[in-house]
């Protein structure tokens, strides 16, 4: 396999964009990755996108977009693995430059989610149809099931939780392109609104409208269009159980455990040489999950590795600078691509207050569903 | 949703069948072609016994649009004598006295009402014991 690197990237803002369209906003990722590469042409693009069909009406999106960024004629594809969408079209792009098929890859994620479906049902259908959301569940509710699970095995309480949307929330309002870059308190976590017991409105990541785009090379081409490229050192995806109650452990993402591994294996590092992280924070209780599906620590710390600062901005091991999920905002499909977006600017020394001194490697992980799919990727400074 | 597929889930909604595995005994609900335990495609069907005990829980206070009326309301991953697992709705009590290891009776509900015509969708919930 070839070498594959990261050269130039593209993001919206995220929240809700009333005046964009869904190929306005990918467009605009789209192009600002391409103009800050100077590249005039695509061998490929790899759309990653959740639901365009129940959230807007739209299905076939890859020609559309590829028309729309006037490159019809590329070959483009639309990836889908729900919430975990963006991440698996990185990874697909990837491939197909590390195999050689490809030279020129764009790949992206856009979601349009504010215009007026029923957000809480379309995202329901990334969970098990006859199983579980016939019978009333929703995505808050498998998550708060996971949240209760840990609580039980491992003592976790609400007040770890609320740590996880407090210091998001803290990165988040140094990340100018952030949904709600502001800055919450403990208590205002704790008094928010009940959503689905334990997790009140402020453990959950909002609704969100977004694009986001990277340029995918290979490494020995990547001095053409950028004197700091990023290398994508390893990536990994998994697959579990697709319904919750069939995983013997609800409370641990099998899947995120796999992919890292995967991850990890392909770029031969391990999970103490990682200077900074984006993890799939899509409510508070995830994040502290995957931080021990990802072997960051010990199982059952996640909750006290947050309260300590661990994860935080200035820490051992800074996770979710942009503001995670939670804060920037997760329009799914294109979440996967900004995770990368975010390292992809650490490593590049060029995250402003967000800035983690002297990152060299990095590592993205996206999700989706209650954990069903996972994608990992690893990157490094050049 | 086109009416067959209410016809073709009515043995898991309707019996609470469960498959059991002649490889490895693994109980499946509801049923399936290969076996995620042990990979045999050789099954005897089996029905669940109508108790379960609950794994984890969460009550649902922001529902789907079809079960606006009914929130807030429990749902609960429940765990059957066979070892099957089940994610239904725990009702006719207080959703906050749901807990891990309460003991739960399966009974035969009406579940949602779906599409324009609004078909009646049934299936089991849970019912607190005593």
């Amino acid at each position: 396999m070839r070498e594959v690197a990261i050269v130039a990237a593209g993001m919206t803002r995220f929240g809700e964009l009333w005046q964009l369209s869904l190929r306005d906003l990918f467009v605009e990722a789209a192009m600002e990755a391409l103009d800050g590469a100077k590249a005039d042409h695509l061998d490929a693009i790899y759309v990653g996108n959740m639901s365009g069909g129940q959230f807007v009406g739209q299905e076939h999106l890859a020609p559309l977009m590829a028309d729309h960024l006037g490159m019809a004629g590329v070959a483009a594809t639309r990836v889908e693995s729900a919430c975990a969408s963006g991440g698996m079209a990185l990874r697909q792009a990837f491939l197909d430059v590390a195999s050689g098929a490809s030279d020129m890859v764009l790949a992206a994620g856009v979601e349009k989610m504010n215009d007026g479906a029923d957000v809480t049902a379309v995202l329901a259908s990334a969970a098990d149809q006859e199983t579980e959301a016939y019978h009333g569940i929703t995505f808050p509710g498998l998550y708060a099931m996971i949240a209760r699970a840990h609580m039980e095995e491992f003592g976790t309480t609400e007040e770890d939780l609320a740590a996880v949307s407090v210091k998001n929330h803290k990165h988040g309002a140094l990340n100018p392109k952030a949904q709600f870059g502001r800055e919450v308190t403990t208590e205002e976590v704790m008094n928010s609104s009940m959503v689905a017991a334990p997790l009140r409105l402020l453990h959950c990541s909002p609704v969100s409208d977004g694009a986001a785009a990277v340029l995918v090379v290979p490494l020995e081409r990547a001095k053409e269009f950028t004197d700091r490229p990023v290398r994508i050192l390893g990536s990994g995806a998994a697959t579990g159980s697709m319904a919750l109650a069939d995983r013997q452990d609800p409370a641990f993402l099998d899947a995120v455990s796999l992919s890292a591994g995967r991850a990890y294996k392909m770029a031969g590092i391990r999970p103490g040489d990682l200077n900074v992280a984006e993890v799939h924070d899509c409510f508070s209780i995830a994040e502290i999950c995957v931080t021990e599906a990802l072997c960051v620590v010990d199982r059952g710390k996640g909750g006290e590795t947050v309260r300590s600062g661990y994860t935080s901005l200035g820490g051992k091991l800074p996770m979710n600078t942009s503001g995670g999920l939670k804060s920037k905002g997760h329009p799914v499909g294109a979440t996967g691509v900004a995770q990368a977006i975010e390292i992809f600017e650490q490593l590049r020394g060029e995250a402003g207050d967000r800035q983690v001194k002297d990152a060299h490697i990095g590592l993205a992980q996206n999700m989706g569903g209650s954990g069903a799919s996972s994608v990992v990727h690893i990157f490094q400074r050049v | 949703m086109p009416s067959p597929r209410y016809w073709r889930e009515i043995p898991s909604r309707y019996r609470l069948e469960a498959s059991r595995c002649c490889g490895c005994g693994k109980v499946c609900y509801p049923a399936r072609r290969v076996c995620p335990a042990c990979g045999a495609s050789d099954w005897k069907a089996t029905r669940l016994s109508h108790h379960a005990k609950v794994v984890t829980s969460t009550v649902i206070h922001v529902p789907p649009t079809e079960f606006l009326n009914e929130a807030p309301y429990a749902m609960a991953i429940v765990e059957t004598p066979e070892g099957a697992r089940l994610m239904i709705q725990i009702v006719d009590c207080d959703p906050d006295e749901v807990k891990p290891g309460t003991e739960v009776n399966l009974e035969f509900r009406l579940i949602r009402k779906e599409g324009l015509s609004g078909i009646l969708c049934y299936g089991h919930k849970g019912v607190p014991v005593g």
